[in-house]
């Protein structure tokens, strides 16, 4: 099994959702983040004093996926959260141990 | 120790100023007692004229709008202003701002009725102050104010109408100090300032006998009264309490605009009574600061973004709610004494400069306006108090006499607001360091990093 960790632009998390579902993933966790890439930040100005934010807002995805389905998932994303401009995000992917499914105790690709 | 025994001093003063109040009521009903004596008991023949004279009964439709206007200038204090300067502070100090707002306008009106009206429109005095009808003594339900015509309003209505100017005066000279001034120290200063500032310049130009009223200054709605009094004394009180921890290198950004932006709409709403209802009637003057508070207001909130264009940023809400603002002020000394389009182009020349002063001169001269009351009022005040004399001119659709002229008008301006610039200056000054030496003026460092509401009031503003 893997764990997908993906950021993304917020505007794109529900086209993101939708294309996932499609291909059979049953599951995400989903949260606002701030942080930076390449993009460092952008510069706001108001009444003429600038002020520089260096932590931009974005979605964090997080899905426990088979190793049959984990490749997809990572295509998935990357195509549909792509805008072709910086600060598109990242995917990270990492082995995931266990899964255990608390209401029946089932474990492993059935718990997903 | 010290302070509390001056804390207690001045709770019993007050009670006393409260109890002197009731005798002085008591006093008025007394002598208004005896004056209907007095006419019943002359012959007819006198008794007549007398009768004729007393008979100036005010119309219940200026009544009615002047009432409603008192209201509207009331909006634009507790939740206008408030809302409008809160949302430009940081979150820590949006309850500490709009309590200071709203504490001061409390504070101004009971000093209004004590002290003020006296001061600025009693019966006795000079050219720079008058006394008299201290704790409203001698005023009646029947007892009426002029106006611009022969006619009159109800004098109780008149005294709440300016009472709403002299609470948000008060508030406006806030915007430059909050963040960093101690509540008892804002009260301290409030009292004093409205004393020894507000109520002479208020008589100097509104009131008959006035050195600037007897000059012929034009000042519709207060544009020298109001905000190059509040933008100058905010500028010297933000001058003498020093810059806030961390300014200008720790970034400051408002902590909402959206708060802002609800803030100046009740601003601009609320502005018609402070402008339409400065010409005391429901008439056409009235009628024609309606239109210009709408016209010049608009044309100010476009060009503030359309510099902003200009200057290679992007137009910006903020942009849109200061230009509004900026407007709003330079249309006050104007609004009564300007045609339409006269005030389209004095919204728009305000609303350049203000945005040169604020997005220039402050950064260049470093001064800590936090919330650029001087940048915004004090020269949005100045533009508009000597564009009124000439926008006044019926040559550009003004409604000046055929006999004016441009050039003398604009000496006399010049002479008033450099005279308020003088008198709001010292005047600060003095209440401030009197404020600094009851309260000690500044919070401390600890309460300044954590934030005014936490420290000052102990609630916050977000749970």
């Amino acid at each position: 099994m893997k764990f997908i960790i993906a950021i993304i632009k917020p505007f794109k998390l529900d086209e993101v959702r939708e294309a996932l579902s499609a291909i059979g993933v049953a599951g995400m966790t989903v949260s606002e983040v701030k942080g930076f890439g390449r993009q460092k930040g952008q510069t706001e100005i108001y009444r003429g004093a600038e002020y520089s934010t260096n932590m931009l807002p974005k979605v964090k995805l997080e899905i426990a996926a088979s190793d049959a389905l984990a490749a997809q998932v990572v295509e998935t994303i990357q195509q549909t959260a792509s805008t072709d401009s910086i600060g598109d995000g990242k995917i990270f992917v990492l082995d995931l141990a266990s899964t255990t499914r608390i209401r029946t105790g089932e474990t492993g690709d059935n718990a997903l | 120790m010290i302070r509390k025994l001056l804390w207690g001093a001045g709770a019993i003063a007050t009670s006393m100023v409260a109890a002197t109040a009731a005798w002085a009521a008591e006093t008025a009903e007394a002598v208004t007692d005896a004056a209907v004596t007095a006419v019943t008991a002359v012959p007819a023949e006198v008794a007549a004229p007398v009768a004729e004279a007393a008979a100036a009964v005010p119309n219940p439709g200026n009544n009615a709008w002047m009432m409603t206007s008192t209201i509207l200038v009331l909006l634009m204090i507790l939740p206008g202003l408030a809302l409008f300067y809160g949302g430009l502070t940081r979150s820590k100090n949006m309850l500490s701002t709009m309590t200071q707002i709203g504490a001061t306008a409390a504070l101004a009106m009971l000093v209004w009725v004590m002290w003020g009206y006296g001061l600025a429109f009693g019966p006795e005095g000079n050219q720079f102050i008058s006394w008299g009808k201290f704790f409203l003594a001698g005023v009646t339900p029947d007892s009426t104010a002029a106006t611009f015509t022969d006619e009159v309003i109800s004098e109780y209505i008149f005294i709440c109408f300016q009472m709403t100017f002299a609470a948000i005066t008060a508030a406006l000279v806030l915007g430059s100090v909050v963040e960093r001034m101690k509540f008892s120290a804002v009260m301290v200063f409030v009292a004093i300032w409205l004393t020894i500032v507000y109520f002479p310049i208020a008589h100097m130009v509104w009131e008959a006998r006035g050195v600037f009223f007897v000059m012929g200054a034009l000042d519709f709605a207060g544009g020298t009264v109001v905000h190059i009094n509040a933008g100058v004394s905010a500028l010297v009180a933000a001058l003498i309490l020093g810059k806030r921890r961390g300014y200008p290198t720790e970034p400051m950004p408002p902590h909402s605009l959206t708060l802002t932006m609800v803030g100046t709409g009740l601003l601009w709403v609320g502005w018609f009574g402070f402008n339409a209802g400065s010409a005391l009637e429901a008439n056409g003057s009235a009628a024609l600061a309606m239109i210009n508070t709408f016209v010049a207001t608009a044309s100010a909130g476009l060009f503030w973004m359309l510099t902003e264009r200009v200057m290679g940023h992007k137009g910006s809400a903020l942009g849109f709610c200061s230009g509004i603002v900026a407007g709003l002020v330079a249309v006050t000394p104007a609004a009564g004494n300007s045609g339409p389009f006269g005030a389209i182009v004095l919204g728009a020349v305000a609303s350049v400069v203000c945005y040169f002063a604020v997005a220039k001169l402050k950064p260049a001269l470093g001064y800590d306006d936090s919330l650029d009351a001087f940048g915004i009022h004090g020269i949005g005040g100045i533009i508009g108090a000597i564009g009124t004399g000439i926008v006044f001119s019926p040559a550009l659709g003004g409604p000046g006499g055929d006999d004016f002229v441009i050039g003398a008008q604009l000496v006399t301006q010049v002479k008033t607001v450099l005279a308020t610039i003088v008198i709001s200056s010292v005047g600060t000054a003095i209440a401030i360091y009197i404020a600094k030496a009851v309260t000690g003026l500044r919070v401390s460092e600890q309460t300044e990093i954590e934030g005014l509401d936490i420290g000052e009031h102990g609630e916050r503003a977000y749970n």
